[in-house]
């Protein structure tokens, strides 16, 4: 068979709502993936779930889906891949359903579920699954009881199970990112499990594309070069029965696809670019030549991979304390050394109240504070946006510190403008645990909606 | 003895960088073979963890990615507690290449006069 072009339309959960229907508009695909899962969300869904049996997914997809009304018409043949069932792949799958049947569009929706560990998770540690923090060391039973949400990423075989089964649309809970576009190359290609090569050349593909349009001109350093940012094309892939694949976006799109655009998300969110594990496989970065092939096309050539581990990765979330910031405007003379003493005159004022905080950090953004301390100081800015943050395990104390912004409009240092945006929220903050799980004390489960 | 002038890297190569938990990566990628022998040379973990030091990574790995003529750098605990606890602007360090890519790593002055090694050739 000829190649297979696979298009990602989001990279996130709050990406251009646009860029889907623009994609399968002008992309000629034969699928479609939809990435709406960074790490921490799954914590926020699990809350939502909490709080609402039928909420707990990315909504974002169902008024991307039903927007793709007329599209979905026009080309019955693409399948859709997208991990926005979060927390709550059958709650997701049905809404879909519905959106569906109001465009009167007929089509097999199929959800991937499994990943979710929270309901297993005392039975996991109860045999002998210590979930041991990977950065830090610490097993999970310290924060057991804060814990809100837990998920292995799961790999591309149910999504393909999805797919034999006939699905048109895959909705999956928490799966690794690569594994939208993985996919659809096996169940295409009719690879085997065991072919690693293959298996990296598709996770390449899958992770150039996962971030969207950092594959095609956004965040590249050369962004001057780019034509027309504003209209950023979306990439997609044409893989070939070999793994070798050609990034590409829509003709006539903004954007650009170069060898420094692709360099740059190749190695992006990577550590050691040698072995970048995903479920499937571990898959060799370094391996294939990367080619300029024309204008906005890059050919990669097939990758080398090797077995997959026996684990999966797991996300875990757990409560841990309050969190806000409050931001102020401080024109000069001398905005930074003013700021500073703002930012000391509010944590003064709670301290007289009664309050310190477990951590507190008082920055003036103008002045380098993205890398505090390491960039080398500049000239007296004309202003900087004085910006406080504090976090503390109670709630209480977070909120009073966020009734002592506005006061320094009329008791701080001169200069202070820009309080329009009133009190600053108090947020939950829910800790980032990465662990490991043995594969073989997880199934996947693969259903179709009737 | 050779003499030296300072480079801004971001002259020989350009980047990306983003967040695994508390950790960041740091991609610097050389515009051409030459600049990537240079940054081999010069570029080491050592230098990237002393650039760093006020953010405070507990160590830094370098990696190659030779195809790409890329250097990648695992910079460990730098993130003041990652995407969800830092209380810094950037929470996930997005702006560590850039803030790399301005540094003047010393070169010597005969390299430093190679064009080869610049930019704007491809």
């Amino acid at each position: 068979m000829t190649s297979l072009r696979i298009g990602n339309g989001c990279g996130f959960w709050g990406d251009n709502i646009d860029a889907p229907i623009l994609l399968m508009r002008h992309g000629n695909l034969r699928y479609l993936t939809l990435e709406y899962l960074a790490e921490l969300t799954m914590s926020i869904l699990a809350l939502q779930k909490q709080k609402d049996p039928q909420a707990g997914f990315a909504g974002d997809f169902l008024d991307v889906l039903e927007r793709l009304g007329p599209e979905l018409k026009r080309q019955p043949q693409l399948k859709i891949i997208t991990n926005a069932g979060g927390m709550n792949p059958q709650a997701c799958a049905r809404r879909a359903q519905e959106i569906l049947q109001k465009s009167d569009l007929k089509r097999t929706i199929a959800v991937v579920e499994g990943d979710d560990l929270l309901p297993r998770l005392d039975e996991l540690l109860a045999g002998g699954e210590l979930f041991t923090n990977m950065d830090t060391g610490e097993a999970l039973t310290s924060v057991r009881s804060r814990v809100v949400s837990a998920n292995a990423y799961l790999g591309s075989q149910p999504i393909v199970e999805a797919l034999k089964k006939g699905a048109d649309i895959v909705i999956t809970g928490r799966v690794a990112d690569a594994c939208l576009t993985v996919a659809p190359a096996v169940h295409e290609f009719g690879w085997d499990w065991h072919d690693w090569d293959r298996l990296a050349s598709a996770t390449v593909a899958g992770h150039l594309i996962e971030c969207g349009a950092q594959a095609t001109g956004g965040l590249w350093c050369n962004w001057q070069q780019a034509a027309n940012l504003g209209d950023v094309g979306y990439p997609f892939v044409d893989i070939q029965p070999d793994g070798s694949f050609v990034i590409s976006k829509p003709d006539g799109s903004g954007g650009a696809v170069n060898l420094e655009t692709v360099s740059e998300q190749l190695l992006y969110e990577v550590a050691d670019p040698a072995a970048y594990f995903t479920p499937d496989v571990v898959a060799d970065f370094t391996s294939m030549k990367l080619t300029q092939q024309g204008k906005d096309r890059v050919h990669v050539a097939p990758a080398r991979g090797r077995p997959a581990t026996d684990s999966y990765k797991v996300s875990i979330a757990y409560r841990n304390g309050f969190t806000a910031s409050g931001t102020l405007v401080i024109l000069g003379p001398d905005a930074p050394a003013k700021a500073q003493a703002c930012g000391q005159m509010v944590l003064q004022r709670l301290e007289r109240a009664g309050f310190r905080y477990d951590r507190s950090n008082v920055e003036a953004l103008g002045t380098g504070a993205c890398v505090p301390g390491v960039l080398p100081s500049q000239a007296d800015p004309p202003e900087v946006v004085l910006r406080v943050s504090v976090h503390d395990a109670r709630r209480p104390a977070v909120e009073r510190f966020t009734k002592e912004f506005a006061p320094l409009v009329t008791s701080g240092t001169p200069g202070v403008t820009g309080y329009t945006t009133g009190r600053p929220a108090v947020r939950e903050v829910f800790a980032y645990w990465p662990a490991l799980v043995k594969k073989n004390l997880i199934t996947p489960r693969v259903s179709l909606l009737s | 003895m050779i003499s030296t002038l300072p480079v801004r890297l971001s002259d020989i190569a350009h980047g990306r960088s983003g967040d695994k938990g508390n950790h960041a990566n740091v991609a610097v990628i050389a515009y051409t073979a030459d600049g990537f022998a240079w940054l081999r040379e010069h570029l080491t973990a050592e230098f990237v963890q002393r650039y760093f030091a006020a953010l405070k990574p507990s160590r830094v790995e370098r990696f190659e990615a030779a195809n790409v003529l890329g250097l990648n750098f695992m910079l460990y605990d730098v993130l003041a507690g990652g995407a969800s606890q830092s209380l810094r602007i950037d929470t996930q360090g997005k702006t560590l290449a850039l803030a790399l890519l301005q540094c003047s790593p010393h070169a010597p002055r005969e390299e430093r006069a190679q064009p080869s090694i610049v930019a704007k050739s491809r």
